[in-house]
């Protein structure tokens, strides 16, 4: 019952307008935009807790209390930070490049909010089950770069300029090794295709079997969602707040909470390719689907904001020679183990 | 056709980074620095000049706001000065207090400064961690002389006030308890495998180059030469304790780093003999109500938790100084920095800059 909750929702909806003699393309309209409503509900929602899970895990971490002030244990809080930010007056620079500075923060947008249509929530809870999904997944990803340059390329301003430029070499430094690292999940699975990653993981997840992919996936995931140690791109120290300089109020805010919704599909995907999705560990499936699905999904989020508090910042040219020397180097090896190793288990058809 | 161009950039005043309202325009190679020019001076209020205006007791007040983050020793500097062109003997307990109380604060300090260097580089927990100890400091200050930033606690003569009932036992109590803090400190911030790639081998001073620019305190030691005031010419009643001075070895960043931090244990060495040692008595030397000290000029030197402080006053005899010139650690300090900063990223500067602890209301006085 619980388990089906949403899909039998979806089910229903499409029974009733199916009784009422619509004909079948409303039909598949209505549930589609029912999905986009669900993703774009959960996105939001999510976002708002994930700030509020980052204050207070960020205060755990540096001995504060964190958020206490708004609404029972300052769960409030954000709500009351986004009425702030969209209270604020946008301010445009005068050299700004107006369209491209106010149309990239909502541009943002657009590549996170495709992503989550691979996402597999649950069993049967995946909106569009693509063959490639994981190359779709990677693809779309990479459109995110191009809108982090422009945004700081039409702030007309320097710190943005260098901000936007580590952005580009950051992101394509990082996107490499994150894909190959994820190439031997698909060699062990032999398929992109999300819901059959999960279920190749039905005796053992691929964390186990593809432990260094797994560390390489995470590192290169911090490194793509622009968190500590790989905050390069926004280094508050060094470049103030990067290509996010001259934005300020609701602008700002896009940025800031389409950086959580990249948190949580890098998270997403490792707990699809890595953790076994929604499969329950133990044959605990008295537990839903989808409820393990979210739990290990915070817990990667979890550790990712746990890395955020605990490092500090590495420098451009290191992070370069990390990625380039260090990550593929790494990855390629593991290919080819994994390679060796699949060809080694079925000669002996073990 | 492809062609590269030098960009400058304005680092500051209004940077998160520059501790303050510190300028510096760097001409940029897409990240590399080819020239560094820092400029100073957003906060100067004339404080030298302003101390002709007032009585001797009145400058107390002024020298809290140089450093603010160790104003005990800038208090004492001053008061020492004023007794050494006075020849006024201070009684032993005052001593004793004087040297507990600049040692907290050069605790204090340090403190800042590990912290701050910790947010330099990324990790904003460090920061956290460093002023939840520093909080102690504060407390200890609050209830010796009432004030939690500016002080103005020493006279000249001795200090304002006996110690209050307890308080011997609380500062044994912290010194018991900061040793523990530090280790976290050092598994936090020193231990991390990024931290130390962000500061091993950037910005080395050659110690001889430290020597000629005239650069003091931790950023001295940390260039592996041994000068500490304390040592070399020791003042107050720093002679009979017993502690070391830590000494770099690469001239880097991590170790001006690291020297703060093994400078912190040595405080607490310190303070803990000074409380051990305390003796009975007064805590102020039999001063005349209206300082009037004779004709002539006096230069004194103490070791404050940036460097060398000195000040340098000149008395015409009447109740208010001539001149007043102040050697201030941080300014000289920062005389390396065009230098040290070429070649190295936008991230090395925040991370030298940072080494070198300067605080903007010493440079610019």
């Amino acid at each position: 019952m619980v388990e089906n909750i949403f899909t039998s929702i979806a089910g229903s909806l499409r029974s009733v307008i199916d009784a009422a003699g619509a004909p079948l393309l409303l039909n598949d309209i209505s549930v589609v935009l029912l999905k986009v409503v669900a993703i774009l509900v959960y996105i939001l929602v999510s976002a708002l807790w994930l700030v509020y899970m980052e204050r207070k895990i960020c205060a755990y971490i540096q001995a504060r209390i964190g958020p206490n002030r708004v609404g029972p244990m300052g769960l409030l809080q954000t709500a009351a930070d986004i009425g702030k930010l969209i209270a604020k007056e946008i301010i445009i620079p005068r050299a700004a490049d107006k369209v491209v500075f106010l149309l990239m923060p909502v541009l943002i947008f657009v590549p996170v909010l495709l992503l989550f249509a691979v996402v597999p929530f649950g069993k049967d809870m995946i909106a569009v089950d693509l063959n490639i999904g994981l190359f779709y997944f990677f693809s779309i990803a990479s459109l995110s770069t191009i809108i982090f340059w422009a945004g700081g390329w039409a702030s007309a301003n320097k710190y943005a300029l260098i901000g936007s430029m580590r952005a580009v070499s950051q992101m394509l430094s990082y996107e490499i090794p994150m894909i190959l690292a994820l190439l031997g999940v698909v060699m062990m699975t032999g398929s992109m295709k999300m819901s059959e990653i999960v279920n190749a993981q039905q005796h053992i997840w691929f964390v186990f079997t593809q432990p260094l992919a797994f560390i390489i996936y995470v590192i290169a995931a911090t490194a793509e969602t622009n968190r500590t140690p790989f905050d390069l791109l926004e280094g508050e120290s060094e470049i103030i707040a990067g290509p996010f300089t001259e934005y300020g109020g609701m602008t700002f805010a896009m940025w800031f909470l389409a950086e959580y919704g990249n948190v949580v599909l890098v998270s997403a995907l490792a707990t699809t390719a890595f953790l076994g999705g929604w499969l329950a560990p133990f044959g605990w499936t008295f537990i839903p689907s989808w409820v393990w699905f979210f739990l290990k999904l915070y817990l990667m989020i979890y550790v990712l904001m746990w890395f955020r508090w605990t490092y500090p910042r590495i420098r451009v040219d290191q992070l370069m020679n990390f990625g380039w020397k260090v990550l593929v180097p790494l990855t390629l090896a593991n290919i080819f183990v994994t390679g060796v190793g699949m060809y080694i288990y079925r000669a002996i058809g073990w | 056709m492809m062609q590269t161009q030098e960009i400058t950039l304005n680092m500051g005043p209004q940077h998160p980074s520059t501790h303050g309202v510190f300028h510096i325009l760097l001409k940029l190679d897409h990240e590399v620095i080819r020239e560094a020019t820092p400029i100073c001076g957003y906060l100067h209020r004339g404080i030298e000049k302003l101390a002709e205006a007032r009585t001797y007791t009145q400058i107390i007040p002024y020298t809290d706001r140089m450093d603010y983050l160790a104003a005990m020793l800038n208090n004492t500097g001053y008061c020492m000065t004023m007794e050494k062109l006075m020849e006024i003997e201070v009684p032993e307990r005052a001593e004793f207090i004087r040297v507990i109380c600049n040692e907290l604060s050069r605790i204090a300090s340090h403190l800042i400064a590990i912290g701050t260097y910790s947010v330099d580089i990324g990790g904003i927990t460090g920061f956290m961690y460093c002023l939840r100890d520093r909080e102690l400091v504060m407390d200890l200050f609050e209830e010796i002389c009432g004030s939690r930033m500016t002080f103005s606690y020493m006279r000249i003569g001795g200090v304002a006030e006996d110690m209050p009932e307890g308080f011997l036992e609380k500062v044994l109590k912290f010194v018991d308890y900061m040793p523990s803090a530090i280790d976290e400190y050092d598994g936090l911030i020193t231990g991390n495998e990024i931290f130390q790639a962000r500061t091993k081998h950037v910005g080395i001073i050659p110690p001889e180059v430290a020597l000629n620019y005239s650069l003091s305190g931790p950023i001295l030691r940390g260039s592996g030469v041994d000068w500490d005031l304390r040592k070399k010419r020791p003042y107050s009643v720093y002679d009979r304790f017993d502690f070391e001075v830590p000494l770099g070895t690469r001239h880097d960043c991590f170790d001006r780093f690291t020297c703060r931090m093994k400078e912190m244990r040595q405080s607490l060495r310190i303070i803990r003999q000074a409380v051990e040692q305390m003796p009975e008595g007064p805590v102020m030397a039999k001063v005349p109500k209206v300082i009037k000290p004779p004709a002539g000029d006096v230069y004194l030197e103490i070791e404050g938790a940036k460097g060398m402080l000195g000040y340098y006053i000149v008395s015409d005899g009447s109740n208010k100084p001539y001149r007043v010139h102040v050697r201030r650690p941080s300014y000289i300090n920062l005389g390396y920095l065009s230098e040290l900063c070429k070649g190295w990223k936008i991230a090395d500067v925040v991370a030298i800059l940072g080494s070198l602890d300067i605080v903007l209301g010493e440079v610019d006085c």
